[in-house]
């Protein structure tokens, strides 16, 4: 077996007519940090959505974890078990508390113990810093909070592999902070994370590669000193040049 | 004056008086008119004719009734009848409807199309047509007694009505029912105040969970109590006709199958709105998470969406149980024919209007009562 954990190969992607992703490689190692940046509508959170399937590609081949990614269910089912994801608007489980929002996966798919699942549900939320709120509803936190209980919660899973889908848009500026320093902890911990992000601090501090996208293909990448200070391609420099104000 | 004018409260209040005199003088009106009029007429008010003898027969009574009894014994007869169409009628029209309405939502193409042309169909076809049409069917296709359908074994259908099995001992069993609702309400009871106790102190007491489950022995024990009583009725043709077992008269059957038909396609409706009026983004997450699609709708996307669906259910009901006075048309005994046969023979239509009215009112305040509180559990906590 490869040391890749993901590998993307020449995948092709339609919605109707509009050709979101082209040709699209992409190898990651095990404990690599991926960045993935681009202009909305690039295809960027459609690609790392391939990834759980949560997206179908019609064209090339993915592998995770040596799982074939296709239409077989067990497959399907076998990678959502190894890759956590984070959404953008956290999609937390508005009528469940906290912590049921914490086991509900644990006990449901890997059928762990309540007890157990509560512990290590409490483990996390204290890694996040929120094991007070345990008991609340999501509708009773702030949007950093429950970004982080969403963090949590996909941990619960013990993913190899984490996605963040625009984790921090949606947040008001002064919790940016608090989420982003959750990601940085788990970063040093050494799991493969693949993060859509436009917060360039965060990537030049545990990235090991950032990519560029534009229209459904991966334009440009390099290690995060190289890829802000010093851009090759056009459209990058273009990109980066109205995101830096 | 002007100044006391200009006051928006005051002047709030002064079109409310007005207002409320009007509607006082209006009824005031009606009712010395209505009084005169019968005065005229030689019409005695008042409810004393329901203690007299109501010399006609009902169908069909889940108590026992003779003609010689009362008109009130009468009514009580019919409300009952109302009450066992409105409460079959309902959970069947809930049951299928939130089916129908999952078809609908399907991915599979069959279903889905199947789903849309039964809703589109029924709910534009007018009820009172489809319960003269299912009558039709159940006294006119239906075979005769000799010919019966067995539908699963010891279930006859014939065109005197549906004959299933009963406990023989029936009186033991409504206490055994009894019993079981004591044990469901005593087991939310408990959970509750399990769920309180873990919230306050911080931490879990599953082992109360467990045995908060022994509360269903209750049913259990009340069975052994009784004497284990486990012999059943069962119909058989004897004769000319079926005895044994439990009837649905054909007018009980095509009221219900008419009623439950025409309701689901509107609970079907009001489930597919329920569902998807919630976020793409709880079921991507909870794919993300590996959670199966029928445990996402069951424990996640359902449970959100009933708090939508609640409100307009609740009207489904109530129309439900109010349109069960169309039995009149095809012959079944509910309270409002019954009413009617009273208002017929004893000439006092005011106040066998007002004994509907009031039935129906109580029967519709006790159901929004009952709905409003299974709505409160589902209500999300903001805040």
């Amino acid at each position: 077996m490869s040391e890749n954990i993901i590998e993307m190969n020449k995948i092709n992607k339609w919605y109707d007519d509009f050709h979101v992703l082209k040709d699209v490689d992409l190898n990651v190692k095990k404990g690599e940090k991926i960045v993935i940046c681009g202009p909305s509508g690039s295809g960027k959170s459609t690609m790392i959505r391939c990834i759980n399937r949560l997206e179908e590609f019609q064209q090339g081949s993915l592998m995770v974890d040596g799982i074939n990614i296709n239409n077989n269910i067990k497959n399907i089912e076998a990678v959502r078990k190894d890759v956590g994801m984070v959404f953008q608007h956290f999609n937390l489980f508005p009528h469940l508390t906290i912590l049921e929002n914490l086991t509900l996966a644990p006990t449901r798919v890997k059928r762990v113990p309540k007890e157990e699942a509560e512990l290590m549900a409490m483990e996390y939320l204290d890694l996040v810093r929120i094991g007070d709120q345990a008991h609340k509803f999501p509708g009773q936190l702030s949007g950093g909070q429950k970004q982080r209980v969403a963090i949590a919660r996909s941990l619960c899973m013990r993913p190899k592999v984490l996605l963040f889908d625009e984790p921090t848009s949606a947040l008001d500026p002064e919790m940016v902070k608090e989420v982003l320093d959750v990601m940085v902890k788990l970063a040093k911990e050494g799991i493969t994370m693949l993060c859509v992000t436009h917060e360039m601090g965060f990537a030049r501090e545990v990235a090991d590669r950032v990519l560029f996208m534009d229209e459904g293909r991966i334009v440009e990448e390099n290690n995060p000193n190289d890829f802000f200070d010093n851009p090759k391609n056009e459209r990058t420099k273009n990109f980066l040049s109205q995101i830096i104000h | 004056m002007n100044k006391y004018f200009q006051d928006e409260k005051i002047r709030a209040q002064i079109f409310q008086f007005l207002t409320l005199f009007m509607i006082l003088g209006i009824f005031g009106y009606l009712f010395h008119n209505t009084q005169t009029n019968l005065e005229k007429q030689n019409i005695a008010t008042g409810f004393g004719f329901l203690k007299f003898e109501a010399g006609f027969d009902i169908g069909e009574s889940m108590i026992e009734y003779w003609s010689d009894d009362t008109y009130k014994k009468a009514i009580f007869v019919g409300v009952l009848n109302t009450l066992k169409v409105a409460i079959i009628g309902n959970f069947l029209a809930v049951f299928f409807g939130v089916l129908i309405g999952l078809s609908h939502l399907s991915q599979n193409w069959l279903l889905r199309k199947i789903s849309k042309f039964y809703i589109e169909t029924i709910r534009n076809i007018p009820l009172l047509l489809q319960l003269f049409f299912w009558y039709a069917v159940f006294t006119e296709n239906l075979p005769g007694v000799k010919e019966a359908m067995e539908l699963l074994p010891n279930i006859f259908l014939n065109n005197r009505g549906l004959y299933f099995p009963i406990p023989v001992d029936t009186k033991s069993f409504s206490f055994i029912f009894i019993a079981l609702v004591i044990s469901i309400i005593g087991f939310f009871f408990l959970e509750k105040v399990r769920v309180k106790k873990e919230i306050l102190e911080g931490k879990s007491f599953s082992f109360f969970e467990k045995l908060n489950y022994l509360i269903f022995l209750l049913p259990v024990l009340t069975w052994f109590i009784l004497g284990s009583p486990s012999e059943i009725n069962y119909p058989s043709l004897s004769g000319f006709n079926f005895s044994g077992g439990y009837r649905f008269s054909p007018e009980f059957s095509a009221l219900v199958l008419g009623l439950v038909i025409y309701t689901s396609a509107f609970n079907a409706e009001i489930t597919r709105a329920g569902i998807s009026s919630i976020d793409k983004g709880q079921w991507e997450a909870a794919s993300a998470l590996g959670i199966s699609k029928s445990d996402s709708l069951k424990i996640i996307i359902l449970p959100q969406a009933l708090r939508v669906m609640l409100p307009p259910l609740t009207s489904q009901i109530l129309n439900l149980t109010k349109n069960s006075s169309l039995a009149v048309a095809i012959g079944y005994p509910d309270f409002v024919s019954i009413t009617n046969t009273t208002m017929n023979q004893t000439g006092q239509a005011i106040e066998c209007v007002f004994i509907i009215m009031v039935i129906y009112l109580s029967l519709s305040i006790l159901t929004s009562f009952v709905m409003n509180q299974f709505a409160k559990r589902f209500q999300i906590v903001e805040r």
